[in-house]
């Protein structure tokens, strides 16, 4: 796992072009997305064709494995790295090949296959100016379709110009590229074998999809007179029709590209004659097409992957990388923090864990958030967060580690096996919050007592400069039990879901909300009810969180069922009910709360479409800044709140960074206190710029209200606090 | 047909393509405008199946040798299909080495028939999959020149052409 110190060391020397780079790659995305009018049928189309073919791969394989051979290629299918590698080693060598040119391929850095050839004594040159960059500079790639992304301009001009010395030494982008063309042209024209990899496979026709811009992988195949491509099992698909869906999405959600310069549909062996390009005699059409293709189908874990319920949906994955871009963590510390030994983004954790094993994916997985800001850019639809907390929790049972005297009684959770203890404590946040409400402002004291924030420090690791949340005396359940309800001929009735802060923490905004929706008629109550297993789950404590998940179901699924609306103030509680239960609930269970619950917001929108009489809310004429959910704009219900406010004559000016960075208990753990600020610091700069400076500001998620608060001066508050003035 | 030639041309525009348009008769001269010196061509008579359609008589050097190849400028080829929504073309590697002539150059210039422009990649995948499912050919889908931005900006012209022309033969 990536220490404090290594992440502050990555930000500051790849922070910057990092940063950069993905978020102009993710503006991109949205931008490109958003022209193309079929983008959800598109998406569907690509899912679809995925789930099938990955369910019917035996079947594919062997169509693919006879189509090829008819073609006159040959297929290798190879348990592993180390088989894969030792069959190319083998081309090579019967080609009697002094160099090797490649275009870029992940799987291909997956087998390390040009340190094997390397041994052999073969020249391996890298086509790709990104990849090329690496090789020269010894470095590994930051990002799985933009390599380099982590070196500046300079720093690559400074490469060059220390490597090859030219006569004037290279400055410009242009200058640099145009010198890579020129001495990669050379290289490519000598070689006698071209390596590739491939997007997708067409079983029916042998026909390989290859995704470039550069014209490197057209070089590669046809200036040399034997083909190897490389490619992970996953990626067959049935015919050259299916690659439809993909060609339109994987360069607009990949870098924003509508489409890439070059989408090569190759049906190897290649018509094309393979020439001598010194020769001025005879004509290019008179030399033969003398060509052998051999195509290395990669298993290394993936048939083993298939089987696994929870990380099959990685094999969906068309590496387009998506998920780094949408990423607030990854657009600050890239692909060298957020990455295994080969890939990197939120899917690597699933990439890593089937073929590295656990172990690696351990390595950087807590990276992930489950902000599911990358759940909406997966072209594939892959539920990225939660192969996350799969693999968490696999990796809490692996670990035997004996339960410390001092929080054992803080966790009465489901886990069986050794949950780290930090993991435990945030876990069992609820636990921790009926204590804290219990004995405040004892607990307050204690929390901020000095002895204490270094006990804390040492034993579970949470940052001494994060300020704890303070614990009100009276939860809201408490005290709504000693009122009576203002409103007598009801419109609607609903339940206030009491979740974790705002029953103990933030009383003021469940307060607010219990009025303002007596004012617009509804009939509330709050009764208690356990808290929704977000804590325990963003641990990666599944066992926990179903329990969790079961018991809210069972105490609010007869409030539906007694005519009452579920309301949540929440975000990240109301995502549970509305995505992460569908995994913990039966079908029935999970529809019925899904269905029958609102976020406060959207449901206060819903009461004022269907003409609830607002003469009760204020009206004004102010203007606010409002940052809204991670995972509330997921499920898309950013515009309500602004609708509403704009309806009460607020003027209100929306951030548009993907997260704030605080992600419930990370901001809090000492080795992400900083990366957490610095992702938190996009937000901070919107919050500040012109015109929105002056704003107060409001925020519908907990950590999002605590994370504003710790950067800026002004005192966020829930939009709901607005509606009650 | 006249909206996909539109459509086409419009997003020719957008990925950095020039367009011109030509009758079949006055094709040659039009060609000679088009290219700039020194140019290398694959003969298009067989591929269109269109007499007119001719290099001969022209700056271009059809059939050239890898050495010319290496020296020239410009590369004249066809292409099988444009595509309205997005600005690509089809272009099918023969055993003229059309792959060669139109990615070892600074200049593409692909002669398209009007005739042949879809109106969006949908339609084009099932034409290109009809075309190799019956014959195992290969299709290259280009759009635009080659580019690169892993320099640190984005330049046009990384290893394939830095240029691209589309010359489009009007239909009857």
């Amino acid at each position: 796992m990536a220490t404090a110190n290594e992440l502050r060391e990555l930000m500051r020397t790849e922070g910057a072009a990092v940063e950069t780079n993905t978020q102009a790659f993710n503006e991109g995305r949205y931008e490109s997305v958003s022209d193309l009018e079929e983008y959800e049928e598109l998406k569907r189309e690509a899912r679809a064709t995925k789930e099938d073919a990955i369910e019917r791969l035996p079947e594919l394989l062997d169509q693919l494995t006879e189509t090829v051979e008819e073609n006159g290629g040959t297929v290798y299918l190879a348990d592993d790295a180390a088989d894969a590698n030792a069959y190319i080693r083998s081309v090579a060598d019967e080609r009697d090949a002094e160099r090797v040119v490649k275009s870029k391929s992940m799987t291909s850095e997956e087998l390390d296959v040009n340190e094997a050839l390397a041994a052999d004594g073969v020249d391996v040159v890298e086509t790709d100016l990104g990849e090329w960059v690496l090789q020269i500079a010894d470095e590994a790639p930051s990002h799985i379709v933009a390599p380099a992304i982590h070196k500046s301009r300079d720093a690559i001009a400074d490469l060059f110009n220390e490597r090859f010395d030219p006569e004037t030494p290279l400055e410009t982008a242009q200058e640099l590229t145009h010198f890579a063309r020129e001495t990669l042209g050379e290289r490519i024209l000598d070689a006698e074998v071209g390596l590739t990899g491939a997007n997708f496979i067409a079983a029916e026709t042998g026909t390989m999809a290859l995704v470039t811009s550069e014209g490197n992988a057209r070089k590669t195949v046809a200036a040399t007179d034997t083909h190897i491509a490389v490619a992970g099992v996953e990626k067959i698909v049935p015919t050259v029709a299916d690659f439809h869906p993909f060609i339109e999405l994987i360069g607009r959600s990949g870098t924003g590209q509508d489409i890439t310069s070059y989408v090569s549909l190759l049906t190897p062996p290649l018509e094309t004659p393979v020439v001598d390009f010194s020769d001025d005699t005879t004509p290019i059409s008179a030399f033969d097409a003398d060509r052998e293709f051999h195509l290395v189908l990669v298993d290394n874990g993936r048939l083993a992957m298939r089987e696994d319920d929870q990380l099959r949906e990685t094999l969906y994955c068309i590496r387009c990388s998506a998920c780094s871009n949408s990423c607030a963590n990854f657009q600050s510390v890239g692909g060298h923090a957020f990455g295994g030994e080969t890939y990197s983004g939120g899917i690597a954790t699933g990439w890593e864990a089937g073929i590295e094993g656990l172990d690696v994916a351990g390595e950087f997985n807590d990276l992930c958030t489950g902000c599911t800001r990358c759940v909406n850019a997966c072209p594939v639809g892959i539920d990225i967060p939660w192969i996350n907390t799969v693999v968490r929790d696999r990796r809490n049972r692996e670990r035997e580690e004996p339960a410390e005297w001092l929080v054992d009684g803080l966790t009465p959770d489901e886990e069986d096996e050794g949950a780290p203890l930090q993991k435990r404590f945030f876990g069992n946040f609820e636990t921790v919050a009926k204590l804290g409400s219990a004995t405040a402002p004892l607990s307050n004291w204690f929390a901020d007592a000095d002895l204490s924030r270094r006990l804390m420090a040492r034993l579970l690791d949470i940052d001494p400069r994060r300020e704890l949340p303070t614990f009100e005396r009276e939860t809201l359940v408490e005290w709504f039990a000693d009122r009576e309800s203002t409103v007598s001929d009801p419109e609607r009735r609903a339940v206030l879901y009491p979740d974790l802060y705002t029953n103990h923490v933030q009383v003021d905004r469940g307060k607010a909300a219990v009025e303002v929706l007596e004012a617009l008629g509804v009939d509330v109550v709050v009764p208690p009810v356990p808290s929704s297993g977000r804590a325990p789950l963003s641990q990666g404590m599944v066992s926990t969180a179903t329990d969790h998940a079961t018991r809210v179901a069972e105490t609010l699924n007869p409030h539906i069922e007694a005519g009452r609306d579920i309301v949540v103030i929440e975000p990240s509680d109301y995502a549970m009910f509305q995505r992460e239960y569908e995994k913990f609930l039966d079908e029935a269970t999970f529809t019925e709360l899904a269905d029958g619950s609102y976020e406060v917001l959207e449901y206060v929108y819903g009461l004022l479409e269907n003409g609830a009489d607002t003469s009760a809310l204020p009206d004004v004429d102010a203007e606010v800044a409002y940052h809204s959910h991670c995972q509330q704009r997921t499920l898309g219900l950013e515009p309500y709140t602004v609708a509403v406010l704009e309806d009460r004559g607020y003027d209100v000016s929306t951030s548009d960074v993907e997260c704030c960075g605080m992600a419930g208990s990370f901001g809090y753990k000492s080795d992400y206190y900083e990366l957490s600020m610095d992702v938190g610091e996009r937000l901070r700069e919107q919050l500040q710029d012109d015109g929105v400076r002056g704003r107060p500001v409001v925020a519908s998620g907990t950590s999002c209200l605590e994370q504003i608060d710790a950067l800026l001066e002004r005192q966020p508050r829930h939009p709901v606090e607005l509606l009650v003035e | 047909m006249a909206t996909a030639r539109s459509s086409f041309e419009s997003s020719l525009e957008d990925v950095g393509v020039s367009v011109t348009s030509v009758e079949t008769a006055s094709f040659r001269e039009q060609l000679d405008e088009t290219v700039t010196p020194p140019a290398v061509g694959v003969p298009l008579e067989e591929a269109f199946d269109e007499p007119s359609l001719s290099l001969a008589d022209t700056s271009v050097t059809g059939d050239p040798t890898p050495a010319t190849l290496r020296e020239a400028t410009t590369g004249v080829t066809g292409a099988q299909l444009g595509i309205g929504d997005y600005g690509s073309l089809a272009l099918t590697p023969t055993d003229r080495a059309s792959e060669l002539v139109s990615l070892f150059v600074d200049r593409h210039v692909a002669v398209l028939r009007e005739s042949d422009i879809v109106p969006d990649m949908d339609t084009a995948i099932e034409t290109v999959h009809d075309e190799i499912d019956r014959t195992g050919h290969s299709v290259i889908l280009a759009t635009g020149p080659s580019a690169t931005a892993d320099m640190g900006a984005l330049v046009t012209g990384a290893h394939g052409p830095r240029d691209v022309h589309v010359l489009i033969v009007d239909g009857e």
